[in-house]
């Protein structure tokens, strides 16, 4: 989230798409039931289904799952067109007036540069002209033809709102009510917020649909101000700070990078992502990257990273290419990986094509489970009948099922959507045998670290060489990991004067104190401050709010630098007086930056200089056009799903994101709209925590069986009658359920074509104390995003039949 | 009151008439004595309070839980609701959250570690010992076998690509980097946890 | 929103009302305390409800209830209806609204209503077995409850059930045990959204006029509060889009009333001079008419009959 949870209370607007956040985060959805109620604020959704979230809504407008990017097209369209855009934010703030240049183009769906054989883009044409000083060419008065407004116009043109009713199946006049509700907000003494989730992101195109919610932010100017926002609700209770730790195959602590094959030294490595900055003045913030780097380097291998050896630099893995679920999966399948580690994870579940993934993991020479409860992944190797027909005789992995404690049997910080830092206490004693994930862990560790000084081999050194210092190795505590985290001064720190301003052992207050001398070290440095001088913060329980807008600054601690709202200088004008008074959060006091919350700038730096708000970026602005950092196009196209009920309207020679993973088998087994002719998507519910909650016996209470959502007219059209068991198969496999025949889903019209979409809960599995279910990950096709590799589980295509028998 | 006294057999032997009956001689008297007992004592009195974090999405909801010894000295959860003075959920829980007693006390919480040999239908019970000496057995024998330190160009690249790791999303920041160091350390490149799907 | 009530301590606290505070006890004459507690109310905020069962999980939680896991039959309903052990459900109507020509999906908590006037307690033949509290609380005494269900068929809004495994009616009790330690019901502090709120009648009222000028100004003009006069109101009470049309909310009662019949065995047992056998007939006749006559034998009815029309 750019804002977090009880800012949505700040929201004159509250746009849901992509996502339900009634059904998935209820207790942060109060944030939105108080705007209306406090505020008068209005709720929109738009989602294939009549959601939980639409219940509570003002307004609701259908759309075929998959064409989200042709809605927020025609969004765009809308704002552009009947010039409903916030003009001073917009043209100091973003990126409208930059020129991109010659050689830029679009045609028939495809940007300039792709690559058909390998499908990727040589993306060097994606952009802007750099001038003769050095910094990139911009045209104020925005009529130059190859500006990024321009470019916007050309490029948006097409998606009128008879376009999207014909591609999205929205009715015009709902999807002309949601961009009058939008454009409402562009006046700087109004706010919208986006609350979205995997709704969006669960597509072949899934980072393009949240970059069209980015740019219309930035349009109406709702990007860093208080009740605006592009917020991703994120699902597991720590995904934000496992995120942010790294656990990504390309990933290391705080988004920096993993080091490649092309990076032989340090310097390679960081020479690449030290930014200079593409205008005067700018912030550029990752121009420190380097002192991040080497700070956790220092971290990792303790004392014996010295700047002699780069670090440690060369005993870092170096990846190849990225391994990404899909790919592991894949790689898995064609027998190449020995061992997997699940450590409270249920891929059998979760990940795409279960067919594929039971053949996977029966490949594997073992298997470990760390989890509290048993999951159908431990058990893959199981006959459960329909449900998991396998034969255990066949199949030759070793499988251990390590029991590990639950949440309130252990201590340690949790990092929530909002990136707030939390501390949560033990509350009782570990269940049977279980232990701490960290002390298997260090167990582990021990014991290979024991084999290697005592036997050798591959690899020994760069192992022996990671820094174990724990007060007992075998326990490392939450409290020091945590101060690992935040960091420390290896030596006395001095000030260009030699005054010693931070003393060697100390923690480090903030990221600005870190060095690149291997003088200070730190795991991640967007957490530092979390444990500095002052202890720890991830404790704090002050619930105060001084400003009276919901920010509750001192309850535990919000990265980077405690700040609740990110970009927040963007909530004053150029000259850092707020847009509004309703709006006033951060500004400009005479002498220094102020306000409601921590400044996301420099404080001292005044508003003359013109540094953009947009820090992290060189050209200290955001970037509607994205130039090369998207691997699809630097502007979002209507790309269909790749199981989809009609061919692209719009560009009818592309198949699906040009650039999307997809590796050959699992194209292999993408259906076609002539033998599938009805849309299937996922969801969870609100009773149920993915496959987690099917072992809880309350939530099984409150949900018991597996069922598939269908339309009165698409029962009507099957003769499927409520409460029946129906069977919904895709060209992957099928799975069985009970009807719910609901007003909520309604067919739409696309491209002349009726289609019908049914709905197919995630949540049943075969372990568990809900009724025994096939998985829906037995349908979904394994095809991932162009930039995120999410597994596109929201749109694809299966077929429905009633199974004849009593009803319910 | 006569606790036995079915619905039924109070009825016939009401309503059939029998001469001289009274509430005292039906055992009502008794009854007036035990006068409006229905409030049941406040459970919390007594137990120990911890504050905690959901473990389910991520609002992280803050979450009072209360636990008290069982009969091993174990201290055991006993309820848990909504922590008020959160400022994001203010002592609201969603059914995951106010259900979370049962996931504490699932029927399919794992209780030791457990081991099913290749081929096998069933799991057996073994020590932590055996089954972390057996891992790290294996662990070691494949990165023997297929650790890279050198790409065919010659560059280091000290990796191990035959081993995964599905990091989990429900752990904490800190086994979040216990895990990284431990699994990067080792040379994996194939580690991933839920927020890619 | 409406003030978090403060987390619960962990201290032995002395319960704020009790038996001294008993304005109603089934099957008996008592002499209510000069003294009232100041009367207590659940508002349940139609409009603001997403149907998410927290209450429903909340309430088998705290409560140490725990239900069968079901199956499903084609609706969101998880269980099927109340059960001894289920004192509170969500229940899901799609109603497409003539005039707007919209789906609204109404969701409503079902669950014991603590009506002012409680038919439930008037038809209790059981002394003691239903009491009622100055502070508004009926609440269900399983140590008298003799499982005749007499309760079910003088509430007006179907709720309690009897156990088939130890035969006593189950219901709502309002958390009598949070309320007596100045804490809410367990499903109003659970609530996500604040669609349950728990407070004194006059401070539930006055929020609920809030809410309902909310929906007046999104359009719902027939907003309003549903506190049924016919039971001289309610401790749990609705906010409704369409207060003009309770049953849409899943067959909520438009206007609930005590049975006459109840009124009658209530008239009898106010009868100082009462003999038990009157009072039996009298409850034999009320058997006969909320039961069906299949379920007596035709002398139990016919002498409770006589019996009865001899009274009156």
């Amino acid at each position: 989230m750019t804002n977090n949870w009880t800012d949505i209370k700040n929201a004159d607007v509250v746009w849901i798409m992509g996502g339900n956040a009634a059904e998935a985060h209820p207790c942060g959805f109060k944030w939105v039931t108080e705007a209306k109620a406090e505020r008068g604020a209005k709720l929109m959704v738009v989602d294939p289904r009549f959601t939980r979230s639409a219940a509570v809504s003002d307004h609701y407008a259908p759309i075929r799952a998959g064409s989200d990017i042709a809605f927020l097209s025609g969004v765009i369209n809308y704002l552009l067109t009947n010039d409903k855009i916030q003009r001073e934010y917009v043209k100091n703030y973003t990126n409208i007036s930059y020129i991109v240049k010659e050689g830029f183009g679009f045609n028939e769906g495809l940007f300039t540069g792709y690559d058909e054989s390998k499908r990727t883009y040589d993306r060097s044409s994606w952009e802007y002209e750099i001038g003769p000083d050095g910094f990139a060419v911009r045209d104020e008065t925005l009529a130059h033809p190859r500006c990024v407004y321009q470019l916007m116009k050309k490029h948006y043109a097409q998606y009128t709102p008879e376009t999207v009713e014909r591609v999205s199946g929205t009715p015009k006049d709902k999807f002309l009510k949601v961009c009058e509700m939008a454009a409402s907000t562009a006046t700087g003494d109004r706010s919208m917020t986006i609350m979205y989730a995997l709704g969006w992101t669960q597509h072949s195109h899934g980072a393009q649909n949240i970059r069209s919610a980015a740019m219309i932010q930035l349009l109406l100017g709702n990007i860093g101000v208080p009740g605006g926002g592009i917020n991703a609700l994120r699902g597991h209770a720590n995904v934000q700070g496992i995120t942010d730790i790294g656990t990504l195959t390309a990933s290391l602590p705080g988004y920096l990078a993993m080091p490649t094959d092309s990076e032989p030294t340090l310097e390679s490595h960081l020479g690449k992502r030290t930014f200079k900055p593409l205008q005067a003045n700018q912030t550029s913030y990752w121009q420190n990257y380097r002192k991040f780097y080497v700070s956790f380097l220092k971290s990792l291998y303790g004392e014996k990273a010295t700047k002699e050896n780069e670090f440690g630099y060369q005993w870092m893995p170096k990846l190849d290419v990225a391994y990404d679920v899909l790919r592991m999966f894949e790689v898995m399948h064609q027998g190449k990986t020995t061992g997997l580690l699940c450590q409270g994870f249920n891929p059998l579940m979760s990940v795409a094509y279960k067919a594929k993934t039971v053949a996977a993991l029966s490949k594997l020479k073992f298997l470990v489970s760390m989890d509290p409860i048993e999951t159908d992944t431990v058990r893959f190797w199981e006959n459960h009948g329909e449900f998991n027909d396998v034969d255990p005789s066949k199949i030759q992995t070793e499988v251990f099922m390590l029991p590990v404690t639950s949440f309130v049997e252990e201590d340690g910080s949790f990092t929530n959507s909002s990136r707030n830092i939390q501390w949560k206490w033990k509350a009782a004693d570990p269940y049977g045998e279980s232990r701490r994930d960290i002390e298997i862990l260090a167990d582990l560790y021990l014991r290979l670290k024991k084999l290697y000084e005592k036997d050798g081999g591959k690899g020994a050194e760069p192992f022996l060489a990671v820094d174990w210092n724990y007060k007992d190795p075998t326990h490392p505590s939450s409290e020091e990991v945590l101060k690992e985290l935040n960091g420390k001064a290896l030596v006395d720190l001095k000030d260009a004067e030699g005054k010693v301003t931070r003393a060697a052992g100390s923690q480090l207050a903030s990221f600005g104190e870190m060095r690149d001398d291997g003088s200070t070290d730190g795991v991640q440095w967007i957490y530092t401050g979390i444990y500095g001088p002052n202890g720890n913060m991830a404790q704090r329980r002050d619930n105060s709010d001084p400003s009276g807008m919901n920010v509750y600054g001192s309850w535990g601690f919000c990265w980077p630098a405690n700040r609740r709202i990110l970009y927040n200088r963007a909530s004053a004008d150029p000259q850092g007086k707020p847009w509004s008074d309703a709006k006033k959060y951060v500004y400009w006091n005479g002498e220094r930056w102020t306000g409601a919350d921590v400044p996301d700038f420099v404080p001292t730096i005044p508003p003359e200089r013109g540094t953009g708000p947009f820090i992290m970026n060189p050209e200290g602005v955001s970037r509607l056009f994205a130039r090369g950092f998207m691997a699809d196009g630097p502007l979002p196209v209507h790309y269909e799903p790749f199981e989809s009920p009609v061919t692209n309207p719009l560009f009818p020679k592309v198949r699906g994101n040009p650039v999307a993973r997809v590796f050959k088998g699992d194209m292999e087994v993408f259906g076609s709209a002539k033998d599938f002719p009805i849309v299937g998507t996922t969801y969870r519910l609100v009773e149920h925590f993915h496959y987690w909650t099917k072992s809880v016996h309350m939530n099984a209470v409150a949900q018991p069986e597996f069922f598939v959502e269908i339309s009165e007219q698409l029962a009507k059209e099957k003769g499927i009658r409520p409460g029946q068991m129906v069977r919904v198969w895709s060209n992957r496999g099928q799975v069985k359920g009970k009807a719910v025949v609901t007003k909520r889903l309604v067919p739409l019209k696309i491209d002349g074509k009726t289609v019908h979409q049914v709905g197919l809960p995630l949540n049943f599995g075969f372990i568990g104390e809900t009724k025994k279910a096939s998985p829906v990950n037995s349908l979904t096709p394994a095809v991932g995003d162009a930039n995120a590799q999410t597994p596109e589980f929201k749109a694809f295509l299966v077929d429905i039949e009633p199974i004849p028998g009593p009803v319910a | 009151m006569n606790m036995e006294l079915s619905r039924r057999s109070f009825m016939k032997g009401a309503s059939a008439g029998l001469a001289g009956t009274t509430l005292g001689s039906l055992g009502f008297g008794e009854i007036e004595a035990a006068h409006a007992a229905s409030i049941r004592p406040f459970k919390l009195a007594r137990t120990k309070e911890a504050r905690s974090s959901c473990p389910y999405c991520a609002v992280c909801c803050g979450m009072l839980v209360f636990s008290a010894e069982n009969k091993a000295g174990k201290l055991e959860v006993t309820h848990i609701e909504g922590d008020a003075d959160n400022p994001v959920n203010r002592g609201t829980l969603c059914p995951k959250g106010a259900g979370a007693l049962d996931y504490i006390r699932a029927k399919t919480r794992v209780k030791n570690p457990m081991y099913r040999k290749p081929g096998s239908n069933r799991f057996e019970q073994v020590t932590w010992d055996f089954a972390m000496e057996r891992i790290a057995k294996l662990m070691k024998e494949d990165r023997d076998a297929n650790f890279i330190d050198k790409n065919k160009d010659g560059v280091t690249v000290n990796r191990w690509p035959t081993m995964a790791f599905l990091s989990g999303s429900s752990c904490t920041n800190e086994t979040g980097w216990i895990t990284w160091k431990v699994a990067r350390g080792l040379g994996m490149l194939q580690i991933e946890n839920q927020a890619r799907i | 929103m409406f003030p978090p009530i403060p987390n619960p301590t962990t201290q032995a606290t002395p319960a704020k009302f009790g038996e001294a505070d008993l304005i109603r006890r089934s099957a008996s004459n008592i002499t209510p305390a000069a003294k009232r507690q100041t009367e207590v109310a659940k508002l349940i905020d139609v409009s603001k409800c997403i149907g998410c069962k927290a209450c429903q999980v909340a309430c088998l939680e705290w409560n140490d209830l725990r239900e069968e896991v079901g199956v499903n039959v084609g609706l969101y309903e998880n269980p099927h209806d109340l059960t001894p052990n289920t004192w509170t459900l969500m229940r899901y109507t799609e109603y497409e609204n003539p005039e707007s020509g919209n789906l609204e999906w109404l969701i409503r908590k079902d669950g014991c209503m603590h009506c002012a006037d409680p038919g439930c307690l008037k038809a209790c033949p059981a002394p003691g077995a239903i009491v009622q509290y100055s502070n508004g609380i009926v609440d269900f005494v399983k140590a008298n409850c003799i499982g005749c269900g007499y309760c079910v068929k003088g509430c007006p809004f179907n709720i309690p059930r009897i156990s088939k495994v130890d035969h006593k009616a189950y219901k709502c009790t309002l958390c009598s045990d949070r309320v007596a330690v100045g804490q809410g019901p367990a499903c109003q502090k659970a609530c996500p959204t604040q669609a349950i709120v728990f407070g004194t009648k006059d401070e539930m009222k006055k929020w609920a006029d809030k809410r309902i000028a909310d929906l007046k100004s999104r359009g719902f003009k027939n907003a309003g509060l549903y506190d049924p006069p016919g039971v001289s109101g309610t401790h749990v009470m609705y906010v409704l889009q369409h207060a003009d049309k309770p049953q849409i909310y899943a067959g909520l009662a438009n206007n609930p009333t005590i049975s006459p019949i109840v009124e009658l065995w209530k008239g009898l047992t106010k009868y100082a001079g009462l003999t038990a056998i009157g009072a039996f007939a009298a409850f034999g006749l009320l058997h006969h008419i909320v039961s069906g006559p299949n379920r007596v034998s035709d002398e139990d009815e016919k002498n409770a009959k006589r019996l009865a029309q001899g009274r009156s």
